[in-house]
Protein backbone atom coordinates (compact mmCIF):
# COMPACT_ATOMS: atom_id res chain seq x y z
CA UNK A 1 0.00 0.00 0.00
CA UNK A 2 2.76 2.47 0.91
CA UNK A 3 4.75 1.61 -2.22
CA UNK A 4 1.66 2.19 -4.35
CA UNK A 5 0.97 5.48 -2.54
CA UNK A 6 4.49 6.75 -3.22
CA UNK A 7 4.32 5.62 -6.85
CA UNK A 8 1.00 7.40 -7.43
CA UNK A 9 2.02 10.53 -5.52
CA UNK A 10 5.26 10.75 -7.47
CA UNK A 11 3.39 10.36 -10.74
CA UNK A 12 0.82 13.05 -9.88
CA UNK A 13 3.48 15.51 -8.72
CA UNK A 14 5.59 14.86 -11.80
CA UNK A 15 2.58 15.50 -14.02
CA UNK A 16 1.91 18.78 -12.20
CA UNK A 17 5.56 19.77 -12.50
CA UNK A 18 5.28 19.25 -16.28
CA UNK A 19 1.86 20.76 -16.90
CA UNK A 20 2.08 23.55 -14.30
CA UNK A 21 -1.69 23.87 -14.35
CA UNK A 22 -1.82 24.63 -10.64
CA UNK A 23 1.11 27.04 -10.82
CA UNK A 24 -0.08 29.11 -13.76
CA UNK A 25 -3.85 28.75 -13.55
CA UNK A 26 -5.06 27.82 -10.07
CA UNK A 27 -2.59 29.75 -7.91
CA UNK A 28 -3.00 33.05 -9.81
CA UNK A 29 -6.74 32.66 -9.39
CA UNK A 30 -6.23 32.34 -5.63
CA UNK A 31 -3.99 35.38 -5.51
CA UNK A 32 -6.46 37.44 -7.53
CA UNK A 33 -9.23 36.35 -5.16
CA UNK A 34 -7.12 37.54 -2.22
CA UNK A 35 -6.46 40.87 -3.96
CA UNK A 36 -10.19 41.32 -4.53
CA UNK A 37 -10.85 40.41 -0.90
CA UNK A 38 -8.30 43.01 0.20
CA UNK A 39 -9.96 45.63 -1.98
CA UNK A 40 -13.38 44.68 -0.61
CA UNK A 41 -12.18 45.09 2.96
CA UNK A 42 -10.72 48.46 2.11
CA UNK A 43 -7.83 50.26 3.77
CA UNK A 44 -9.81 51.16 6.86
CA UNK A 45 -10.46 47.51 7.62
CA UNK A 46 -6.92 46.42 6.90
CA UNK A 47 -5.64 44.17 9.63
CA UNK A 48 -9.10 43.06 10.59
CA UNK A 49 -8.46 39.77 12.33
CA UNK A 50 -12.10 38.73 12.11
CA UNK A 51 -12.41 38.73 8.34
CA UNK A 52 -8.86 37.76 7.31
CA UNK A 53 -8.87 34.07 8.34
CA UNK A 54 -12.32 33.53 6.84
CA UNK A 55 -11.28 35.08 3.54
CA UNK A 56 -8.09 33.03 3.51
CA UNK A 57 -10.06 29.80 3.90
CA UNK A 58 -12.66 30.89 1.35
CA UNK A 59 -9.87 31.26 -1.19
CA UNK A 60 -8.31 27.99 0.03
CA UNK A 61 -11.67 26.28 -0.61
CA UNK A 62 -11.80 27.56 -4.21
CA UNK A 63 -8.22 26.49 -4.80
CA UNK A 64 -8.88 23.06 -3.25
CA UNK A 65 -11.90 22.44 -5.49
CA UNK A 66 -9.90 23.30 -8.60
CA UNK A 67 -6.94 21.18 -7.48
CA UNK A 68 -9.20 18.19 -6.75
CA UNK A 69 -10.79 18.46 -10.18
CA UNK A 70 -7.33 18.56 -11.72
CA UNK A 71 -6.29 15.49 -9.71
CA UNK A 72 -9.30 13.55 -11.02
CA UNK A 73 -8.90 14.88 -14.56
CA UNK A 74 -5.38 13.41 -14.76
CA UNK A 75 -6.79 9.91 -14.46
CA UNK A 76 -9.47 10.46 -17.06
CA UNK A 77 -7.28 11.59 -19.95
CA UNK A 78 -7.07 9.65 -23.20
CA UNK A 79 -8.58 6.42 -22.02
CA UNK A 80 -5.88 6.16 -19.40
CA UNK A 81 -8.25 4.95 -16.71
CA UNK A 82 -8.95 1.56 -18.31
CA UNK A 83 -5.31 0.87 -18.92
CA UNK A 84 -4.26 1.89 -15.43
CA UNK A 85 -7.11 -0.19 -14.00
CA UNK A 86 -5.48 -3.25 -15.54
CA UNK A 87 -2.37 -2.53 -13.48
CA UNK A 88 -4.40 -3.75 -10.51
CA UNK A 89 -3.07 -1.09 -8.14
CA UNK A 90 -4.16 -1.33 -4.52
CA UNK A 91 -7.01 1.22 -4.25
CA UNK A 92 -6.05 2.18 -0.70
CA UNK A 93 -2.56 3.00 -1.97
CA UNK A 94 -3.98 4.94 -4.90
CA UNK A 95 -6.11 7.01 -2.51
CA UNK A 96 -3.19 7.71 -0.19
CA UNK A 97 -0.98 8.63 -3.13
CA UNK A 98 -3.47 11.01 -4.68
CA UNK A 99 -4.26 12.57 -1.29
CA UNK A 100 -0.56 12.99 -0.53
CA UNK A 101 0.15 14.64 -3.88
CA UNK A 102 -2.85 16.91 -3.44
CA UNK A 103 -1.70 17.81 0.09
CA UNK A 104 1.77 18.74 -1.17
CA UNK A 105 0.21 20.93 -3.85
CA UNK A 106 -2.15 22.58 -1.35
CA UNK A 107 0.68 23.17 1.12
CA UNK A 108 2.73 24.92 -1.56
CA UNK A 109 -0.21 27.07 -2.65
CA UNK A 110 -1.24 27.60 0.99
CA UNK A 111 2.20 29.06 1.77
CA UNK A 112 1.77 31.60 -1.02
CA UNK A 113 -1.78 32.41 0.07
CA UNK A 114 -0.67 32.87 3.70
CA UNK A 115 1.97 35.33 2.51
CA UNK A 116 -0.79 36.98 0.50
CA UNK A 117 -2.92 37.23 3.63
CA UNK A 118 -0.13 39.13 5.38
CA UNK A 119 0.52 41.42 2.43
CA UNK A 120 -3.00 41.93 1.08
CA UNK A 121 -5.27 41.39 4.09
CA UNK A 122 -2.74 42.80 6.57
CA UNK A 123 -2.95 39.75 8.83
CA UNK A 124 -0.31 39.94 11.58
CA UNK A 125 2.87 38.13 10.58
CA UNK A 126 3.50 36.55 13.99
CA UNK A 127 -0.06 35.27 14.29
CA UNK A 128 0.06 33.94 10.74
CA UNK A 129 3.30 32.09 11.45
CA UNK A 130 1.73 30.67 14.60
CA UNK A 131 -1.27 29.53 12.59
CA UNK A 132 0.82 27.94 9.81
CA UNK A 133 0.96 24.43 11.35
CA UNK A 134 -2.80 24.37 11.84
CA UNK A 135 -3.25 25.56 8.26
CA UNK A 136 -1.04 22.67 7.11
CA UNK A 137 -3.16 20.15 9.02
CA UNK A 138 -6.39 21.65 7.71
CA UNK A 139 -5.15 21.64 4.12
CA UNK A 140 -4.03 18.03 4.58
CA UNK A 141 -7.52 17.13 5.76
CA UNK A 142 -9.02 19.00 2.80
CA UNK A 143 -6.73 17.01 0.50
CA UNK A 144 -7.87 13.70 1.99
CA UNK A 145 -11.53 14.70 1.92
CA UNK A 146 -11.18 16.18 -1.55
CA UNK A 147 -9.64 13.00 -2.94
CA UNK A 148 -12.54 11.01 -1.54
CA UNK A 149 -15.26 13.38 -2.76
CA UNK A 150 -13.47 13.79 -6.09
CA UNK A 151 -13.73 10.05 -6.72
CA UNK A 152 -17.37 10.18 -5.65
CA UNK A 153 -18.09 13.01 -8.10
CA UNK A 154 -16.23 11.23 -10.90
CA UNK A 155 -18.26 8.09 -10.21
CA UNK A 156 -21.44 10.12 -10.51
CA UNK A 157 -20.17 11.25 -13.89
CA UNK A 158 -20.14 14.95 -13.12
CA UNK A 159 -17.08 16.74 -11.78
CA UNK A 160 -19.26 19.83 -11.47
CA UNK A 161 -21.02 18.07 -8.59
CA UNK A 162 -17.86 18.33 -6.51
CA UNK A 163 -18.66 21.64 -4.76
CA UNK A 164 -22.13 20.43 -3.81
CA UNK A 165 -21.23 16.97 -2.57
CA UNK A 166 -18.06 18.04 -0.78
CA UNK A 167 -19.59 21.02 0.97
CA UNK A 168 -20.95 19.15 4.04
CA UNK A 169 -17.61 17.42 4.50
CA UNK A 170 -15.52 20.53 3.99
CA UNK A 171 -17.49 22.83 6.30
CA UNK A 172 -16.23 21.45 9.65
CA UNK A 173 -12.66 21.56 8.35
CA UNK A 174 -13.00 25.13 7.16
CA UNK A 175 -14.61 26.28 10.40
CA UNK A 176 -11.93 24.59 12.52
CA UNK A 177 -9.17 26.02 10.33
CA UNK A 178 -10.64 29.51 10.39
CA UNK A 179 -11.08 29.42 14.17
CA UNK A 180 -7.50 28.24 14.67
CA UNK A 181 -6.13 31.02 12.44
CA UNK A 182 -8.37 33.55 14.17
CA UNK A 183 -7.22 32.37 17.59
CA UNK A 184 -3.60 32.69 16.50
CA UNK A 185 -4.19 36.28 15.40
CA UNK A 186 -6.09 37.23 18.54
CA UNK A 187 -4.02 35.32 21.07
CA UNK A 188 -6.71 32.74 21.86
CA UNK A 189 -6.29 29.02 22.44
CA UNK A 190 -5.74 26.93 19.33
CA UNK A 191 -5.63 23.40 20.65
CA UNK A 192 -9.34 22.53 20.43
CA UNK A 193 -9.40 23.52 16.77
CA UNK A 194 -6.28 21.51 16.17
CA UNK A 195 -7.99 18.45 17.63
CA UNK A 196 -10.95 18.85 15.27
CA UNK A 197 -8.68 19.17 12.24
CA UNK A 198 -6.53 16.21 13.28
CA UNK A 199 -9.55 13.99 13.96
CA UNK A 200 -11.04 14.98 10.60
CA UNK A 201 -7.76 14.24 8.86
CA UNK A 202 -7.56 10.79 10.47
CA UNK A 203 -11.23 10.08 9.71
CA UNK A 204 -10.96 11.02 6.04
CA UNK A 205 -7.77 9.02 5.59
CA UNK A 206 -9.45 5.98 7.16
CA UNK A 207 -12.58 6.45 5.05
CA UNK A 208 -10.54 6.84 1.90
CA UNK A 209 -8.50 3.70 2.58
CA UNK A 210 -11.70 1.74 3.17
CA UNK A 211 -13.96 3.17 0.46
CA UNK A 212 -11.76 4.31 -2.42
CA UNK A 213 -11.87 0.90 -4.08
CA UNK A 214 -15.66 0.95 -4.15
CA UNK A 215 -15.72 4.50 -5.53
CA UNK A 216 -13.07 3.67 -8.10
CA UNK A 217 -15.18 0.80 -9.44
CA UNK A 218 -18.10 3.14 -10.10
CA UNK A 219 -15.85 5.79 -11.69
CA UNK B 1 -7.33 -25.09 -20.83
CA UNK B 2 -9.03 -22.18 -22.65
CA UNK B 3 -7.98 -18.64 -21.78
CA UNK B 4 -11.56 -17.45 -22.26
CA UNK B 5 -14.80 -19.34 -21.68
CA UNK B 6 -18.06 -17.42 -22.02
CA UNK B 7 -21.46 -19.04 -21.76
CA UNK B 8 -24.44 -16.77 -22.31
CA UNK B 9 -22.41 -13.80 -21.07
CA UNK B 10 -24.45 -10.66 -20.56
CA UNK B 11 -23.20 -7.12 -19.96
CA UNK B 12 -25.63 -4.28 -19.37
CA UNK B 13 -25.34 -0.55 -18.98
CA UNK B 14 -28.23 1.40 -17.44
CA UNK B 15 -30.49 -1.55 -18.25
CA UNK B 16 -29.45 -1.68 -21.90
CA UNK B 17 -27.76 -4.94 -22.99
CA UNK B 18 -24.32 -4.34 -24.48
CA UNK B 19 -23.70 -8.07 -24.68
CA UNK B 20 -26.82 -10.19 -24.94
CA UNK B 21 -25.67 -13.75 -24.35
CA UNK B 22 -22.24 -14.40 -25.84
CA UNK B 23 -20.84 -17.92 -26.10
CA UNK B 24 -17.13 -18.01 -26.80
CA UNK B 25 -14.10 -20.19 -26.16
CA UNK B 26 -10.61 -18.88 -26.90
CA UNK B 27 -7.62 -21.16 -26.71
CA UNK B 28 -4.20 -19.94 -25.56
CA UNK B 29 -1.60 -18.65 -28.03
CA UNK B 30 -4.21 -17.63 -30.56
CA UNK B 31 -5.17 -14.42 -32.31
CA UNK B 32 -8.85 -13.57 -32.53
CA UNK B 33 -10.44 -10.57 -34.22
CA UNK B 34 -13.89 -9.36 -33.18
CA UNK B 35 -15.51 -7.48 -36.04
CA UNK B 36 -18.82 -5.74 -36.50
CA UNK B 37 -20.45 -2.37 -36.93
CA UNK B 38 -20.53 0.36 -34.31
CA UNK B 39 -22.56 -0.74 -31.30
CA UNK B 40 -22.16 -4.44 -32.08
CA UNK B 41 -20.54 -5.07 -28.70
CA UNK B 42 -16.87 -5.39 -29.68
CA UNK B 43 -15.51 -3.01 -27.06
CA UNK B 44 -17.90 -4.35 -24.42
CA UNK B 45 -16.63 -7.86 -25.10
CA UNK B 46 -13.03 -6.74 -24.65
CA UNK B 47 -13.87 -4.77 -21.50
CA UNK B 48 -15.63 -7.81 -20.03
CA UNK B 49 -12.59 -9.97 -20.74
CA UNK B 50 -10.37 -7.35 -19.10
CA UNK B 51 -12.46 -7.25 -15.93
CA UNK B 52 -13.28 -3.60 -16.66
CA UNK B 53 -17.05 -4.14 -16.59
CA UNK B 54 -19.08 -6.50 -14.48
CA UNK B 55 -20.75 -9.66 -15.72
CA UNK B 56 -24.50 -9.10 -15.77
CA UNK B 57 -25.48 -12.71 -16.39
CA UNK B 58 -24.28 -16.03 -17.71
CA UNK B 59 -20.84 -17.45 -17.02
CA UNK B 60 -17.39 -16.08 -17.77
CA UNK B 61 -14.00 -17.53 -16.88
CA UNK B 62 -10.96 -15.55 -18.07
CA UNK B 63 -7.38 -16.59 -17.31
CA UNK B 64 -8.80 -18.97 -14.72
CA UNK B 65 -10.73 -16.21 -12.91
CA UNK B 66 -14.49 -16.75 -12.63
CA UNK B 67 -16.00 -13.32 -13.26
CA UNK B 68 -19.29 -14.29 -11.64
CA UNK B 69 -17.74 -14.46 -8.20
CA UNK B 70 -14.02 -13.83 -8.54
CA UNK B 71 -12.03 -10.72 -7.89
CA UNK B 72 -11.86 -8.69 -11.10
CA UNK B 73 -8.73 -6.95 -9.81
CA UNK B 74 -6.93 -10.30 -9.85
CA UNK B 75 -7.83 -10.70 -13.51
CA UNK B 76 -6.84 -7.14 -14.42
CA UNK B 77 -3.23 -7.70 -13.44
CA UNK B 78 -3.05 -10.53 -15.95
CA UNK B 79 -4.43 -8.75 -18.99
CA UNK B 80 -3.11 -5.86 -21.03
CA UNK B 81 -5.51 -3.27 -22.39
CA UNK B 82 -4.89 -0.89 -25.27
CA UNK B 83 -7.76 1.48 -25.99
CA UNK B 84 -8.09 3.24 -29.30
CA UNK B 85 -7.44 6.60 -27.63
CA UNK B 86 -4.14 5.54 -26.08
CA UNK B 87 -3.45 4.30 -22.61
CA UNK B 88 -1.07 6.51 -20.74
CA UNK B 89 -0.39 9.85 -19.08
CA UNK B 90 0.03 12.57 -21.68
CA UNK B 91 2.27 14.82 -19.58
CA UNK B 92 4.77 12.08 -18.78
CA UNK B 93 7.50 11.09 -21.18
CA UNK B 94 7.51 7.80 -23.03
CA UNK B 95 10.02 6.33 -20.56
CA UNK B 96 8.21 7.71 -17.48
CA UNK B 97 4.97 6.08 -18.62
CA UNK B 98 6.67 2.73 -19.03
CA UNK B 99 8.51 3.12 -15.72
CA UNK B 100 5.19 3.76 -13.96
CA UNK B 101 3.65 0.62 -15.47
CA UNK B 102 6.71 -1.50 -14.69
CA UNK B 103 6.86 -0.33 -11.07
CA UNK B 104 3.12 -0.83 -10.59
CA UNK B 105 3.42 -4.44 -11.72
CA UNK B 106 6.76 -5.18 -10.11
CA UNK B 107 8.37 -5.71 -13.51
CA UNK B 108 12.10 -5.00 -13.91
CA UNK B 109 12.95 -1.62 -15.37
CA UNK B 110 15.40 -3.43 -17.63
CA UNK B 111 12.38 -4.55 -19.68
CA UNK B 112 11.79 -0.98 -20.85
CA UNK B 113 14.65 -0.50 -23.31
CA UNK B 114 13.99 -3.71 -25.27
CA UNK B 115 10.31 -2.77 -25.50
CA UNK B 116 11.20 0.70 -26.80
CA UNK B 117 13.53 -0.84 -29.37
CA UNK B 118 10.86 -3.31 -30.44
CA UNK B 119 8.24 -0.63 -31.11
CA UNK B 120 10.69 1.83 -32.65
CA UNK B 121 10.47 4.52 -29.97
CA UNK B 122 14.00 4.24 -28.57
CA UNK B 123 14.94 7.66 -29.92
CA UNK B 124 11.76 9.27 -28.56
CA UNK B 125 12.00 7.98 -25.00
CA UNK B 126 12.25 11.46 -23.48
CA UNK B 127 9.35 12.84 -25.52
CA UNK B 128 6.11 13.67 -23.69
CA UNK B 129 3.33 11.31 -24.73
CA UNK B 130 1.15 14.23 -25.81
CA UNK B 131 3.74 15.19 -28.43
CA UNK B 132 3.60 11.82 -30.17
CA UNK B 133 1.70 11.25 -33.40
CA UNK B 134 -1.31 8.93 -33.42
CA UNK B 135 0.80 6.07 -34.75
CA UNK B 136 3.54 6.68 -32.19
CA UNK B 137 0.96 6.78 -29.41
CA UNK B 138 -0.24 3.37 -30.55
CA UNK B 139 3.36 2.14 -30.44
CA UNK B 140 3.75 3.49 -26.90
CA UNK B 141 0.63 1.58 -25.89
CA UNK B 142 2.13 -1.58 -27.37
CA UNK B 143 5.41 -0.97 -25.54
CA UNK B 144 3.38 -0.66 -22.32
CA UNK B 145 1.94 -4.13 -23.06
CA UNK B 146 5.37 -5.55 -23.87
CA UNK B 147 6.74 -4.30 -20.56
CA UNK B 148 3.76 -5.84 -18.79
CA UNK B 149 4.15 -9.26 -20.42
CA UNK B 150 0.41 -9.76 -20.14
CA UNK B 151 -1.07 -13.21 -20.67
CA UNK B 152 -4.05 -11.84 -22.56
CA UNK B 153 -3.77 -8.81 -24.84
CA UNK B 154 -6.97 -6.89 -25.44
CA UNK B 155 -6.63 -4.31 -28.20
CA UNK B 156 -9.52 -2.01 -29.07
CA UNK B 157 -9.30 -0.93 -32.73
CA UNK B 158 -5.48 -1.12 -32.81
CA UNK B 159 -5.32 -0.71 -36.59
CA UNK B 160 -7.28 2.53 -36.61
CA UNK B 161 -5.30 5.50 -37.97
CA UNK B 162 -2.23 3.37 -38.80
CA UNK B 163 -0.52 3.73 -42.16
CA UNK B 164 0.68 0.71 -44.18
CA UNK B 165 4.01 0.62 -42.37
CA UNK B 166 2.26 0.78 -39.03
CA UNK B 167 -0.11 -2.04 -40.00
CA UNK B 168 2.79 -4.23 -41.10
CA UNK B 169 4.61 -3.46 -37.86
CA UNK B 170 1.55 -4.39 -35.80
CA UNK B 171 1.05 -7.60 -37.80
CA UNK B 172 4.63 -8.65 -37.08
CA UNK B 173 4.41 -7.74 -33.40
CA UNK B 174 1.18 -9.66 -32.88
CA UNK B 175 2.63 -12.71 -34.62
CA UNK B 176 5.63 -12.52 -32.29
CA UNK B 177 3.66 -12.17 -29.06
CA UNK B 178 1.36 -15.05 -29.99
CA UNK B 179 4.41 -17.18 -30.80
CA UNK B 180 5.85 -16.17 -27.43
CA UNK B 181 2.79 -17.57 -25.64
CA UNK B 182 0.34 -14.68 -25.28
CA UNK B 183 -3.27 -14.74 -26.39
CA UNK B 184 -4.55 -11.75 -28.35
CA UNK B 185 -8.08 -10.51 -28.91
CA UNK B 186 -8.60 -7.34 -30.88
CA UNK B 187 -11.51 -5.45 -32.32
CA UNK B 188 -11.82 -4.06 -35.83
CA UNK B 189 -14.64 -2.81 -37.99
CA UNK B 190 -13.74 -5.21 -40.78
CA UNK B 191 -11.85 -8.53 -41.05
CA UNK B 192 -8.08 -8.10 -41.18
CA UNK B 193 -6.48 -7.95 -44.60
CA UNK B 194 -3.04 -9.09 -43.54
CA UNK B 195 -0.37 -10.84 -45.57
CA UNK B 196 1.11 -12.48 -42.48
CA UNK B 197 -1.80 -13.12 -40.12
CA UNK B 198 -4.80 -15.37 -40.62
CA UNK B 199 -6.67 -14.96 -37.35
CA UNK B 200 -9.93 -16.41 -36.17
CA UNK B 201 -12.59 -13.85 -36.99
CA UNK B 202 -15.74 -13.33 -34.96
CA UNK B 203 -18.60 -11.25 -36.25
CA UNK B 204 -20.70 -9.48 -33.65
CA UNK B 205 -24.08 -7.83 -34.10
CA UNK B 206 -26.54 -6.66 -31.49
CA UNK B 207 -24.36 -7.87 -28.63
CA UNK B 208 -24.14 -11.46 -29.92
CA UNK B 209 -21.63 -13.50 -31.89
CA UNK B 210 -23.33 -14.11 -35.24
CA UNK B 211 -20.36 -15.45 -37.17
CA UNK B 212 -17.17 -17.37 -36.33
CA UNK B 213 -14.58 -18.09 -39.01
CA UNK B 214 -11.65 -20.15 -37.74
CA UNK B 215 -8.13 -19.00 -38.39
CA UNK B 216 -5.84 -20.74 -40.81
CA UNK B 217 -2.10 -20.81 -41.45
CA UNK B 218 -1.00 -17.69 -43.29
Amino acid sequence: MIATALLVAGKDLRIEARSRVLLWQVLPFGVVALVLAGIALGPTRAGNSNAGPGLFYLVALFVTLLAVNRSIQIEGESGTRSSVATLGLDPAGVFLGKALALAVELWAMGAVLLAGSVLLLHAALTGTLEAAPSVAVTLGALAAAGSLYGALGAGAGAATLLPAISFPGFVPLLIAGERAYHSALTGGALWQWWVISLVALAAYVALGVLLYGVLEESW
Amino acid sequence: MPVVTLQGAVVTSAGYPLLAGVDLVVEPRTLTVATGPNGAGKTSLLRLLGGLVGLGGGRAVVCGVDLAGGDRRTLRRRVGWLGHEGSFYDELSVRENLTFAARALGRPLAAIDPALERVGLATRHETAARRLSAGQRRRLGLAWLLVRRAELWLLDEPYASLDDEGRDFLDALLADVVAAGATVLLSAHDPLRSATLAPRTLRLAGGRVVGDVPGSPA
